[in-house]
């Protein structure tokens, strides 16, 4: 159900060494790039590699503030790819986060240092309670059957967009610091 | 397409599974046969151990596609197990909740159908033996208002009362029927729990009725099912694939738009005087059928599925088939009043003294409920000696959508302009 648009244009902020090193990044929008960004890239965009499935995301109001994207990342390409930032335009702020055991023996989540990597001919699972895209700032109700646009960055400053719609999930709390685990409570099954 | 259906030699069931997905997305008239005869083969093909593939060969692993132009679960042949779960919709709930609501759905059911996961499924092994499971979306009129409005079909409403009927609030109407086949009980109670799931932010469940037929595997397809009075139960039916079939039950005269490839449905809930019937005597219970208990064949002799005589007499001069028998009520001079029946029985845990809460949940498909089922229910509210111990309890009338398409959602064409 996730549709894909790959954009592959380079990301102006970012100059990764190792992908200049390399083949220089992809896209041909990359005028504040220095060298290599200029060279049209030989290999494939890190974006034009990704697939996802199943995306989902739990279903939130807007006052309960944050959510998170789920799906089984995927690369169809030979070389790794890695996932190093995220925005939709139905959040104000968008981390990539992970969820470990805390100090005190609690889950906890985390943003994780490097992004999500997905190995060469791969997947990386986002899952409750474990690595996920994290929506904050959240300016509209996620009701459940709606849909949101999330697009990555890539470690080549290339990027990509995803339709996920939005789904009823009772778990994935433990990332809710501020709701304490009590997400809205939509009673109990009729039978 | 794919003539060689009804006569290919044994294969893994993948191949056959594979060709009827193939088959799915051109599921019309003399596509749909083919489907049927394919299902048909499956699940008489003797369960040998020459096949070469392993799981392929348990039924659990069996799909039945759910893209197509018809929605499945009318026309496949019956499982073992099934749920029907009526759900209102919110009252605030209106046609773009209804759209999400469908959409949600149908992807969910396009995947637990095929034996994946539904999205977000909290226990996904539980989908991984799809075991023939099928989801059929049916709409109540309550549904299609939201929507739609002028599109409602005449017949789409409560049945007219009948003299008979004990009907209960608890058992009867609904918005959404969502039917849930499959020849795994787990996997039905999955399915189903996904799925509702899915309802919630959109409504509430109004009753969810189970039922059961024999086992898988325990006796040979295509026998006709027994009720829990132990009567053979749906010997004159319509057969799927037949002309009359593709005329009764999907034909769209008089249908609005969105309804073609469609048809209806009456879910009934049937209740047997268990207790009562026991005081009956063989005799007695053969006379008030009009069939022998043994094989379901007419008092007038002969096979299952041979004609009744109704003219004949006993020596007495009496009726053989009585007056008052279900098999001579039940039966139209109009050949257009007819319906296809796929019924469940059912069978709750007694408590205390109400004695044995059982019966069959009555389930028929016909494309125009007041035409051709109104006037048989008619006829046996009228008279018919099995009244005597069965009363409907629940009532309630859906339209059957037609089909999607891969990436469609089963009612999109309610929303067509």
């Amino acid at each position: 159900m996730a549709d894909l648009k790959h954009t592959s244009t380079a990301a102006v902020s970012l100059a990764f060494a190792a992908c200049l090193a390399v083949t220089g990044c992809a896209g041909p929008e990359a005028p504040e790039q220095d060298g290599g960004a200029e060279a049209a890239a030989a290999d494939a965009a890190q974006a034009d590699s990704f697939t996802i499935e199943d995306a989902w995301i739990k279903a939130v109001t807007e006052d309960e503030g944050m959510t998170g994207v789920f799906g089984a990342l995927g690369n169809d390409g030979d070389q790794d790819v890695t996932v190093v930032a995220a925005t939709s335009s139905v959040a104000g702020m968008v981390e990539l986060h992970e969820v470990v055991t805390g100090d005190d023996g609690n889950s906890v989540m985390r943003e994780k240092d490097g992004g999500f990597t997905i190995p060469a001919q791969g997947t990386h699972a986002l899952e409750p309670g474990a690595d996920h895209i994290m929506l904050m700032d959240l300016g509209q109700d996620l009701e459940p059957g709606a849909e949101a646009t999330v697009e990555l960055e890539f470690a080549d400053g290339s990027t990509t967009e995803f339709t996920a719609p939005v789904k009823d999930f009772e778990g994935a709390n433990e990332n809710y610091d501020e709701g304490a685990g009590h997400s809205a409570d939509h009673g109990e099954e009729g039978h | 397409m794919a003539p060689d259906a009804p006569t290919a030699p044994p294969e893994p069931e993948r191949a056959l599974t594979r060709r009827r997905l193939l088959l799915g997305g051109a599921a019309a008239g003399a596509g749909a046969a083919v489907l049927v005869g394919a299902d048909a083969l499956l699940n008489g093909r003797p369960t040998g151990s020459a096949d070469p593939g392993g799981d392929a060969r348990l039924n659990g692993a069996e799909t039945v596609p759910f893209h197509g132009v018809r929605q499945a679960g009318v026309e496949t042949p019956p499982q073992a197990h099934a749920k029907f779960v009526a759900v209102d919709l919110a009252e605030d709930a209106g046609a773009g909740q209804v759209r999400r609501l469908l959409t949600l759905l149908s992807d969910d059911a396009a995947k637990l159908t095929q034996g994946r996961a539904a999205l977000a499924d909290s226990e996904p092994e539980l989908a991984v033996v799809p075991a023939r499971l099928t989801v059929t979306f049916g709409f109540g009129s309550g549904l299609v208002e939201r929507v739609a409005p002028e599109a409602v079909p005449t017949w789409l409403r409560p049945l007219p009362e009948f003299a008979t009927d004990r009907l209960r609030d608890e058992w009867s109407g609904g918005d959404l029927l969502l039917q849930i086949c499959a020849d795994d009980p787990l996997t039905v109670a999955h399915a189903a729990r996904m799925l509702a799931k899915d309802v919630r932010a959109f409504g509430g469940v109004r009753w969810v009725q189970d039922g059961f037929r024999r086992a898988y595997g325990s006796e040979a397809a295509g026998t006709t099912m027994r009720n829990l009075m132990g009567q053979v139960d749906g010997t004159v039916n319509l057969a799927p694939g037949t002309d009359d079939f593709e005329r009764l039950v999907w034909g769209s005269d008089g249908h609005p738009a969105w309804l073609r490839g469609g048809t209806g449905v009456v879910v009934r809930r049937i209740a047997m005087d268990l207790d009562a019937w026991d005081r009956l005597d063989r005799p007695g219970r053969e006379e008030a059928v009009g069939r022998r208990l043994a094989d379901g064949a007419p008092l007038t002799g002969g096979g299952e599925h041979d004609e009744p005589d109704f003219g004949a007499l006993t020596p007495l001069g009496f009726p053989r088939i009585a007056e008052y028998a279900h098999i001579r009520r039940a039966r139209s001079e109009d050949p257009d009043e007819r319906f296809f029946r796929r019924a469940y029985n059912y069978d709750l845990p007694v408590t205390g003294a109400d004695g044995q809460d059982a019966g069959l949940v009555f389930v028929s498909y016909q494309a125009d409920a007041d035409r051709q089922f109104v006037p048989i229910q008619r006829r046996l509210d009228e008279l018919d000696l099995l009244n005597e111990w069965v009363s409907p309890i629940g009532s309630a009338v859906f339209a059957i959508p037609p089909g999607c398409a891969e990436g469609g959602f089963v009612g999109e064409t309610l929303f067509a302009d």
